[in-house]
């Protein structure tokens, strides 16, 4: 009786991670230009930084995912909730730091924080929905690494 | 006499502006721990449920942890719309 060949896991996070980061490099600037010209320079910066810190975060995410997935699916669960709770305290530690600073606009700070995410997310969702519905749609691209 | 009362006043006003300072972090650090611990409960939710679609259907791995990444991500906007809300209430 033959086993199952099971194929090593594909970097399916990372290739997510690095199809939103790729679309949020596209918005940043329309972002940062908007938000500049609502609340000015301090607009600016705290579009910028929180732009920053929603792409790291999902690279974050990623890298930590797909190591785990490699070593099983218990790994799997501890990276999930662990990853989880990590990358909160370092977004939480930054808010913290940087909300006293003068050129910061904490409300622009929040919206572009929440609004980027959920809209990258969105975007995502949008295209993988219909990759998966209908695999043979799926737009070619260079540099594919796994099934999705 | 005039002078204790207005004093005990003065006392009274800061006993009141130290409160409201007391309740924003109580109230701050309520909206942390509700804004924590639901998307918590959730991830929890979604890798288990995608754990065991894993160990049911190996072969379909890929797809189960694409959906599960994305699931996790937007599980945890919740938890990025509470923190930001908090700040921004607290200045």
């Amino acid at each position: 009786m033959e086993s199952p060949v099971v194929a090593p896991p594909a970097a399916v996070e990372r290739e997510i991670a690095v199809d939103m980061v790729r679309r949020g490099l596209l918005v940043a600037p329309v972002v940062v230009v908007a938000a500049g010209a609502v609340r000015g320079w301090n607009g600016v910066w705290s579009a910028s930084i929180a732009l920053g810190v929603v792409l790291v975060n999902f690279l974050v995410a990623a890298a930590i995912m797909n190591r785990a997935a490699r070593s099983g699916p218990t790994a799997i669960g501890a990276a999930a909730l662990g990853g989880y709770v990590l990358r909160l305290a370092v977004v939480v530690g930054a808010l913290a730091l940087l909300r006293h600073q003068p050129w910061i606009d904490l409300p622009t700070l929040g919206i572009v924080l929440v609004g980027t995410h959920l809209g990258l997310l969105m975007w995502e969702m949008k295209y993988l929905s219909l990759t998966l519905a209908a695999p043979g749609l799926r737009p070619a691209r260079p540099g594919s690494l796994g099934d999705r | 006499m005039g002078l204790a009362l207005i004093h005990h006043l003065f006392l009274a006003a800061a006993a009141v502006t130290d409160n409201t300072k007391g309740l924003t972090a109580i109230g701050r650090g309520i909206v942390y721990g509700g804004a924590a611990i639901g998307p918590g409960i959730g991830i929890g939710l979604v890798v288990g449920n995608a754990i065991s679609a894993m160990a049911r259907q190996p072969e379909s791995a890929g797809v189960v942890r694409t959906t599960m990444f994305l699931g996790i991500a937007f599980t945890e906007a919740l938890a990025l719309f509470g923190f930001v809300l908090a700040f921004i209430i607290s200045g």
